[in-house]
């Protein structure tokens, strides 16, 4: 689960705050394994933006002559049981799991911010409903909830999408509630309000943008968990259609075709390049964000 | 707060969460399919007016909606989870042969995770910032990132396939007549048995996809103990006891490990949950016969009650792993009893 992260005061630093990039740059030369996860992400977003470019071969395009053809010269990756080239399907893949993924959490971080800022704000029994319904929620385990509302809405990538929103969002309103009410009893929440601020305003204006940044950074260490979880539910049939480039879909093809391991391996090996560099990022964030452990590592 | 009010007080705390899991399982075979006739009877079965109107009557499907749910709740209370399209059993008798399996492989798994998790978040620690340290926080990023599924593939091809080093898929090998049923774990029965052929090629059998699924547990402990070891290792009783002259082992081991150790068991009780939901991803290529293998079938073949059902027991283990754990909690730390 999410560990809280340090509030930041609504005052700027004195002096005028440094650009955010000397920041990050600053960050990434004390972790090397932020710069590489850094590193291994970016790859995978040029190779996303430019699949059409870089995969040699159409990835839907079938050529039985040709099928199950062990990694070789002219298919890096060899091919599948239809003979489609795998290294242009994986390529391709990254055009699905990273937008998927990013999608679930920006869509799951807004709604559930938006519940847990209403409810930590509003508090009473709107409060308690609210958060009563997010216990509900967690105490499924992420993928059987998300296994059971991806069959109920029937196997897609949008119904995918979908379901792991509805399985997301209570992550993040419990977390942005609990970061509301930090921010709420802050003097200058007070002082807003005794300059007769209207309270949707404040709520707004003063509140949320205080609790943004941790929220943000959740997001990010979350980043490679929502794509693990897509490719799991894809992997489990409920994910796009068969014939999609979908990596969890591909390794679930190459279970029937064993002896054949470069079928799994290499989408298998994308998944776990990605997720990688997300937890490498996030590791190297919460360093920097818990003075423990700042340091010591 | 002595220790029986604290029981009873998360007792009843969990009453209305599983009301709430029923009633979000309820929402979603109910109001989510447009019909859920259709999402629970098969084809053939679509067609036979009779049984459609006996399916209708049995989950009350022409009654208002909060009568509905009554109903499913008092069906539920009987054990009547529906029945599976693809089994054509009810659910609950499918889950009862289906579960022992998984309870075995999932807590050899937690074992394993538990045991490495901790041994490696430790040397961690007490080797901070050497490459031994690095190493394992490495490995530990690496174990919570890998998918499962693939890694179960993998782990089978190279160690059974190719190298012949573990026992292939299945829980015993064919030609051996597995322990009579007591428990239904089959290392427990064969144990009862007293066969000492069959338990070990049980245990062969059980390894790696024990293994396997410990790579994200073990991952997640020792990330945890390494932490918890630091913080503790920082504090002045640890100064103390170094000064009183105790050897580092005594130290580390009798004075920091216990403190360390109450964040650890936390994870591992969440990590208990989550093996159990992690199994729905590998059972089906160990052709292990559990629940997991199960559910595989189940959201391949979209037979939405046997879905429904695993995914209502397993928030129910969920649950009741998280009161185990907040109870134990209570008893190891002090500090909550006093409280």
């Amino acid at each position: 689960m999410a560990r809280q992260v340090a509030l930041h005061g609504p005052r700027a630093v004195p002096g005028g705050a440094p650009a955010p990039w000397v920041g990050a740059v600053r960050f990434l030369r004390r972790n090397p394994l932020a710069l590489m996860g850094t590193l291994i992400f970016s790859a995978w977003v040029f190779i996303a933006l430019f699949a059409d470019i870089l995969a040699p071969y159409d990835p839907l395009a079938q050529d039985i002559v040709n099928r199950l053809q062990p990694p070789s010269r002219a298919h890096w990756f060899g091919t599948d049981q239809l003979g489609r080239d795998l290294f242009a399907r994986v390529l391709y893949g990254g055009r699905l799991s990273l937008p998927a993924g990013i999608l679930v959490i920006l869509a799951a971080g807004l709604l559930g911010t938006g519940v847990g800022a209403l409810a930590g704000f509003v508090g009473g029994w709107f409060d308690e409903v609210l958060m009563r319904l997010t216990e509900v929620f967690l105490a499924f385990p992420t993928i059987i909830l998300a296994m059971a509302v991806a069959a109920a809405l029937g196997p897609s990538l949008v119904n995918a999408v979908v379901a792991m929103v509805v399985v997301w969002w209570p992550n993040y309103a419990r977390v942005v509630r609990s970061l509301v009410l930090g921010v709420k009893s802050q003097e200058y929440v007070e002082a807003a309000r005794a300059l007769g601020v209207p309270e949707s305003r404040i709520l707004l204006r003063t509140v949320l943008p205080n609790c943004l940044a941790p929220a943000v950074v959740l997001a990010t260490i979350d980043l490679g968990n929502a794509i693990l979880v897509f490719a799991g539910l894809s992997f489990l049939g409920l994910g796009p259609e068969p014939s999609t480039p979908e990596w969890g879909r591909m390794v679930a093809d190459g279970i029937e075709y064993f002896d054949q391991w470069w079928m799994a391996a290499f989408p298998g090996l994308a998944i776990f390049t990605v997720v990688m560099a997300f937890n490498f990022i996030g590791d190297g964030i919460r360093d920097a964000l818990d003075p423990r452990l700042r340091g010591n590592v | 707060m002595p220790i029986y009010r604290y029981i009873l007080r998360r007792v009843l705390l969990t009453i209305p969460l599983l009301f709430g899991v029923t009633l979000i399982a309820f929402v979603i075979s109910h109001a989510v399919p447009a019909d859920p006739v259709t999402a629970n009877l098969g084809q053939k079965a679509m067609s036979d007016p009779e049984i459609v109107a006996a399916f209708r009557a049995e989950w009350g499907l022409d009654r208002p909606v909060h009568e509905q749910y009554l109903i499913y709740l008092g069906n539920l209370l009987q054990g009547d989870l529906g029945r599976s399209i693809k089994s054509r059993r009810p659910v609950l008798e499918d889950l009862r042969a289906f579960l022992p399996a998984t309870i075995e492989l999932a807590t050899a798994s937690v074992f394993l995770g538990m045991v490495m998790g901790v041994a490696f978040g430790l040397v961690s620690a007490l080797r901070r910032n050497t490459w031994l340290d690095h190493g394992v926080r490495v490995l530990s990023l690496l174990g919570v990132s890998v998918p499962v599924f693939w890694l179960a593939l993998l782990a089978l091809f190279v160690f059974y396939a190719r190298l012949g080093w573990t026992a292939g898929p299945g829980r015993i090998d064919v030609g051996l007549t597995p322990p009579p049923r007591v428990t239904g774990l089959l290392t427990v029965d064969a144990v009862l048995a007293g066969d000492g052929a069959v338990l070990r090629n049980v245990l062969a059998h059980l390894l790696l996809p024990a293994l396997v699924l410990a790579s994200y547990t073990t991952g997640l402990i020792a990330r945890i103990t390494r932490s918890a070891m630091l913080e503790v290792l920082g504090q002045d009783y640890i100064r103390t006891a170094r000064a009183k002259g105790l050897s580092p082992t005594t130290v580390a081991l009798r004075h920091a490990l216990r403190n360390a150790l109450l964040p650890v068991i936390t994870v591992i009780g969440f990590s208990y949950g989550n093996l159990l939901a992690g199994t729905v991803l590998t059972e089906s290529i160990f052709a292990w016969p559990g629940i997991g293998q199960y559910a595989y079938r189940a959201s391949t073949s979209l037979d939405f009650p046997a879905i429904m059902g695993v995914s209502m027991l397993i928030a129910l283990i969920f649950i009741l792993t998280n009161l185990v754990v907040d109870v134990l909690y209570f008893i190891l730390d002090p500090r909550l009893r006093a409280g």
